[in-house]
């Protein structure tokens, strides 16, 4: 499918609008309900600090918060976003070099993290689409082992469906909710 | 390390008060084969206007099942409010084969309710009923009278007096607000339980009615929660490294059955929810998900997309073997057992878009059920009659209902947001 001018210029308007939106944290909890009973081989018993919630939510501006910014090498990189065909988790060839900036960030800042978020378009059941994002996020976390960043740096989470980009039932929405995201 | 998950999150607002955001119904279809029945206005003795019309929620309950034709208000003959006023002749002559009387007294602070079913052809009593309830149960009392005359005369249990869970959207993308709700089956009294930044999914209840099991991404990663609809209580069950979803009851209540990522890829798993053990079913490079166990709870049924696209698969608790079950079509997913007979409804894909459908377990015959482009998670009643499921009505999520022979269907739109997931209760008296 060839990538028309007006999706790319709403790629740039997604990526600044999660540039503004990814330094929003998770508050703390009242313990009012009992967590413990989670985490049999998992992570859950385990206390500390939320961790920072996905794309979007937060008012605050690039650089508050993880001051990820001062402790590397270079910035984290502008173009955070990628996108997919439908029903594929193919890497295209134009999204490349956003995989190449990251994975260089990633290299030259090892104590950096980033969570993949794996999203899908609307059709199909919810359930199966967080599958589909997940897969998608695995391709990209492939790419990067191959870049060589550690894996220890990277964590995905699959939305699915459930966090579009764009409302909508259109082609145009579909293909801009088909994407994974760098959440630093 | 990668961050810890936190047991909980302030960003989380635990709500239980009334919310008025209750779906309203419309009719789409109804059925050719459906029953006429005459509801004449219940009587009513002393005070003024009831705060509830019990004969118009009976109307539109028996209405809604596709399985009764109610007679409009102008064709009601005579106005009788006890049997020994009906002339079974009147009613003959207006086709009507059925006929529900009654009356409302007022004793204190409570009504008592006195109603009567009526055989017209046969000229008898089917029915002769009085319940006492408190001002805030005339609705309940309404749907326990529907109950009661549905079965009268189909042979099948009722599921008026049932309720929905549901979860909502609000807002556009950036500041998405997700609600998870209970509402009666006709969308009634609406409940919000919980509220978040971040996606609620996959709401399932227990099969006593008492717990709901959801996905919630509220600590920035999805874990299975089971929350306890008295007193709101909930406990983490799940907080694995990737995928927690899909959870869904053992017949028995004990287990859960669930897809998690844990180790690579989506698979099937049941949890022993009192030990906090897990089993693992299913082991391939697929995406394994969207389990449900069969009323026998010998099987689960789950989707897997092992032979290239999204199929029906049946997994055999005793002999550990997987069998797929659907072949019509190239999408077919998020199966669900009738709790009663042999039939599967699922969402499944033709050259318009996505549809529930039904597959007949002794033919293997699979029907489009709706005309609806794009369906997803479909929930069927306790009796068996009825599914509910998430459809789109212009840009809006809304959920509709459709019978299981595909007659009849309603929509519950809601006055704003997306609704979604709707899951529906197990009998709860």
């Amino acid at each position: 499918m060839q990538f028309n001018n007006y999706v790319k210029s709403l790629i740039v308007v997604v990526a600044l609008a999660f540039v503004a939106g990814c330094s929003s944290t998770g508050g703390t909890q009242d313990g009012s309900m009992d967590g413990s009973a989670g985490g049999v081989g998992g992570q859950g018993a385990t206390t500390g600090q939320v961790g920072g919630t996905g794309m979007g939510q937060g008012q605050g501006m690039q650089g508050q918060g993880q001051g990820m910014q001062g402790q590397g090498q270079g910035r984290v990189p502008q173009q955070r976003t990628i996108y997919f065909d439908y029903d594929k988790e193919t890497i295209r060839p134009e999204f490349e070099s956003t995989l190449n900036a990251n994975a260089q960030y990633l290299r030259s800042n090892p104590n950096a993290k980033v969570i993949l978020q794996g999203h899908g378009d609307e059709r199909g059941t919810r359930e199966y689409n967080l599958g589909l994002g997940e897969r998608r996020a695995k391709a990209v976390e492939r790419y990067l082992a191959v870049q060589g960043v550690s894996d220890s740096q990277i964590e995905i989470v699959s939305y699915g469906e459930e966090r579009p980009a764009v409302d909508g039932h259109s082609e145009d929405a579909y293909a801009q909710n088909r994407r994974v995201v760098f959440d630093y | 390390m990668k961050p810890v998950f936190a047991m909980l999150t302030a960003l989380l607002l635990m709500i239980s008060t009334l919310a008025k955001a209750d779906l309203t119904i419309e009719i789409t279809q109804g059925s050719d084969r459906a029953v006429p029945i005459a509801i004449v206005p219940f009587a009513q003795q002393g005070q003024a206007n009831l705060p509830e019309n019990i004969a118009e929620i009976v109307r539109n309950d028996l209405a809604h099942s596709g399985q009764f034709s109610p007679l409009a208000d102008n064709a009601l003959i005579a106005a009788p409010h006890s049997s020994e006023q009906v002339n079974y002749r009147d009613w003959r002559a207006v086709d009507s084969n059925y006929l529900v009387v009654g009356q409302v007294t007022p004793e204190g602070n409570d009504y008592r309710i006195q109603f009567e079913l009526l055989d017209i052809y046969g000229e008898r009593r089917m029915l002769g009923e009085v319940v006492t309830v408190g001002q805030n149960q005339l609705r309940s009392a309404a749907h326990y009278i529907s109950d009661q005359v549905f079965e009268a005369v189909t042979d099948i249990r009722g599921a008026f007096s049932t309720k929905i869970a549901y979860v909502t959207a609000e807002g556009a993308a950036d500041n998405r607000r997700y609600g998870l709700h209970i509402a009666d089956a006709d969308g009634h009294n609406s409940q919000q339980i919980l509220t978040s930044d971040e996606p609620i999914m996959s709401p399932a209840w227990s099969p006593d009615g008492n717990k709901i099991a959801y996905t919630s991404f509220e600590t920035g990663r999805p874990a299975i929660y089971v929350q306890n609809l008295a007193n709101s209580q909930r406990v983490q069950v799940t907080s694995f490294e990737g995928i927690n979803g899909a959870a869904t009851w053992s017949p028995d209540g004990r287990k859960l059955a669930m897809s998690l990522s844990k180790d690579g890829q989506p698979e099937i798993y049941t949890m022993d929810i009192a030990a906090g053990s897990f089993q693992r079913l299913t082991n391939n490079s697929a995406i394994d998900t969207e389990p449900d166990w069969s009323p026998d709870g010998e099987s689960i049924l789950f989707t897997s997309d092992r032979s290239g696209g999204p199929q029906l698969y049946r997994y055999d608790l005793s002999s550990g073997e997987a069998k797929r079950i659907t072949f019509t079509g190239n999408y077919n997913s998020r199966g669900r057992f009738s709790p009663i007979g042999e039939d599967i409804f699922m969402i499944h894909r033709t050259s318009d878009g996505y549809h529930v459908a039904k597959r007949d377990m002794r033919t293997d015959r699979l029907t489009v059920l709706t005309d609806t482009r794009w369906d997803e998670s479909p929930s069927v009643a306790p009796n068996g009659s009825m599914i509910i499921f998430a459809t789109q009505e212009g840009n809006r999520g809304v959920l509709g209902v459709v019978s299981a022979d595909g007659k009849a269907s309603y929509r519950l739109p809601s006055a704003q947001g997306d609704v979604r997931e709707p899951a529906w209760s197990p009998f709860l008296n």
